[in-house]
């Protein structure tokens, strides 16, 4: 798969495989198109070669009724949630079961029960989206992409910004659904820690290539400089600490020239 | 549920308030009250000259307001103003015999067609010609009238 | 003066994109089988945001206005002699021009503005892709309601202006003023003509209500998703539609009084 955009090459022939049913993280430096992959797969970006397939669908081929169809099957969870701000929690989450179903209003209100129940928030079901703190309106967000049960839930940056307590609600609610409703879900996420005690396979990429994968424990021991840098943490190594730019000494001693 | 109940209810009224400014434009300020659409019949009247008349000028007789101007053009053969009047069908017993004229309203006001009637028993029907026309005073030919009468008794 | 050219090119040719953008937007928003299920109560709930929250701005404004012409038009028209043709200038100036116009530019304002800030601010919060990442088209849910209900709302707007304005004037002219009420009113009746210029307001105020919300939407669905981009797309929005009310006042006003 290729893909690029203004000239600038963002993904350069990377191939993943993800699994069906297993959680798969795919981890980056910031600025390495994580989030254009994710919107790859839901269709709203066309790579420029190559094919993305899901479910034996391929994506970028599909009619917009297709695409359409295949998006039901898809759950995404947004950096910042994508929460509609004018609706109740209770009418969020009931938002995609009132588009795609034609289930009666008592039905709904179970079905929207039991979601908001699997998150811990159904007691929060009449507040507002801005009523809620950023750990909660994730989980609520959450709810609303496992509506309609997808066979494959995508998480953008889920841990980014969280204080370390709902962090660990949304690592293990991550976990537990994936084991309970059977899904294939994918994680983009820069969080090593916590993504590694979750993930079953993890893609490590920067520069448009995928530089490491494997099982965390694998990367963990990897001996790649890169692949070593970003999974703990060191402040200097072949991404460099410095932008690009001339010798220190030789910029300080430049004269500047006024123009 | 009653939030939007309320909100569905001010909507209403809001359109409501809107149908009532409409009524106040359509007959409060421009006058309309002759909703009859259709209810006309048209008559023509061929005129030498018809000054400054313009299409949608009233037409009347007496004085009360009984139909409009619908068009004027030029016939080609006879050079003569080709005007079709308009005239609401209440008012169907003019007489064949009728005249018409252009006057003025006021010393500079618009043209309008005012209609002397007959004294025949036929009355105009739609698609009739009115024969007696007075055309439009002109005012520069009757200044110029008077000169020319002034100048020959002398 | 090659890169002045080059310049002009450019700009050129940025508007000819925008203009195409924002058409095949609004194609694609409104050209459907229409979805009375949720397409109506949506657009009854944007009527309500869009024109009632208009409506206390359009009717001070328009009490103003009226009560303003009602007082230039009379000391005018007493130079003349002639107040107590006072109905008919002011109801002429208000029905053919000021009430479709100033409707428009005080709806790109006070409504415009804020749907093109909510619009942006929507893109922001990445509501419109989770809208559309759960099949929904964010086009036929958000943007044609939004459409639909500015487009419904403007001549509402306008009638009730025009119809305050008149209301204003009158209180100025003949209340305080002292002409001849039944002067006032039957000069107005005898001058102003139904289809002329009753209607031919209307028309107006529908197109500007077209023009003036299709720019909002636009700008919004198509602003740099960052607090300095919706602030700029919300001026953009107001600077837009109020020279696009104006130059096209100016058209339809041209082919109205030449008999198109």
């Amino acid at each position: 798969m290729h893909f690029s955009r203004r000239d600038r090459i963002i993904f350069n022939n990377v191939n993943f495989d993800i699994q069906r049913g297993k959680i798969t993280a795919i981890m980056g430096p910031s600025g390495t198109g994580k989030t254009t992959l994710l919107k790859l797969i839901g269709g709203q970006l066309l790579p420029d070669e190559g094919t993305i397939t899901v479910d034996e669908e391929i994506i970028h081929r599909l009619s917009r009724k297709q695409l359409y169809r295949a998006r039901r099957k898809m759950g995404m969870l947004f950096q910042t949630g994508g929460l509609f701000t004018n609706l109740s929690v209770f009418e969020n989450v009931a938002f995609p079961i009132r588009e795609h179903t034609a289930l009666n209003e008592s039905m709904i209100r179970d079905l929207v029960l039991m979601k908001l129940e699997a998150v811990g928030l159904r007691g929060a079901r009449d507040l507002m989206p801005s009523q809620l703190s950023g750990g909660m309106a994730r989980r609520v967000a959450l709810a609303r992409g496992i509506a309609l049960d997808p066979l494959l839930m995508m998480y953008d940056e889920p841990f980014t910004g969280q204080d370390p307590i709902s962090m660990g609600v949304l690592v293990k609610l991550i976990k537990w659904l994936n084991d309970a409703l059977g899904m294939t879900s994918i994680i983009v996420s820069h969080d090593v820690t916590e993504t590694a005690s979750i993930a079953d396979y993890i893609y490590v990429i920067a520069n448009g290539q995928v530089i490491g994968q494997g099982s965390p424990q694998d990367l963990q021991q990897s001996d790649s400089p890169h692949v070593k840098q970003f999974m703990q943490g060191l402040p200097d190594g072949p991404v460099p600490f410095h932008y690009p730019c001339v010798d220190f000494e030789e910029d300080l001693f430049t004269e500047q020239k006024h123009d | 549920m009653s939030k939007k109940r309320g909100m569905e209810l001010m909507v209403g009224l809001f359109m409501i308030a809107g149908f009532l400014a409409f009524a106040v434009l359509a007959i409060k300020v421009s006058g309309l009250t002759d909703f009859h659409n259709g209810a006309t019949f048209v008559v023509e009247a061929n005129f030498t000259n018809i000054g400054d008349l313009k299409e949608r000028a009233p037409v009347t007789i007496a004085g009360v307001n009984i139909g409009r101007v619908r068009s004027i053009h030029l016939d080609p053969k006879t050079y003569k103003a080709v005007v079709t009047l308009e005239i609401n069908k209440s008012n169907d017993n003019i007489p064949v015999d009728s005249t018409a004229n252009i006057f003025t309203a006021g010393l500079l006001g618009a043209n309008y067609i005012s209609i002397n009637p007959g004294f025949d028993d036929q009355f105009l029907k739609n698609g009739d010609v009115i024969e007696n026309t007075n055309q439009a005073l002109i005012l520069q030919n009757i200044i110029g009238q008077i000169m020319f009468s002034l100048k020959n008794k002398k | 003066m090659i890169e002045r050219i080059v310049n002009l090119g450019r700009v050129g040719i940025r508007i000819c994109e925008n203009v195409g953008r924002s058409g095949w937007m609004l194609l694609n928003s409104i050209a459907r089988k229409p979805d009375f299920k949720h397409g109506f109560s949506a657009t009854v709930e944007q009527v309500f945001n869009e024109g009632i929250l208009s409506l206390i701005i359009i009717i001070v404004s328009g009490l103003f206005i009226g009560m303003v012409v009602g007082l230039q038009g009379y000391n005018t028209l007493e130079k003349f002699g002639t107040t107590q043709a006072l109905g008919q200038l002011l109801a002429l100036s208000i029905t053919r021009e000021l009430g479709p116009v100033v409707t428009a530019l005080l709806f790109a304002g006070r409504a415009g503005s804020a749907l093109t800030a909510e619009i942006g601010l929507m893109k922001a919060t990445e509501q419109l892709s989770s809208m559309e990442m759960m099949a929904v088209d964010p086009l036929h849910r958000v943007i044609a309601p939004r459409f639909w209900a500015g487009v419904i709302s403007m001549p509402v707007l306008a009638t009730i202006f025009s119809a305050v304005a008149i209301y204003g004037g009158f209180l100025v002219g003949v209340k305080w003023l002292g002409v001849d009420s039944g002067a006032f009113w039957s000069g107005m009746q005898s001058n102003v003509d139904f289809r002329i210029d009753v209607v031919n307001g209307i028309i107006k105020s529908i197109v500007f209500g077209v023009v003036v919300t299709w720019i909002a939407v636009y700008q919004g669905y198509d602003s740099v998703p960052t607090s300095e981009g919706i602030s700029r797309a919300t001026t953009r929005s107001v600077v837009y539609s109020s020279l696009a009310v104006l130059g096209l006042d100016f058209l339809l006003t041209a082919m109205m009084l030449g008999g198109w």
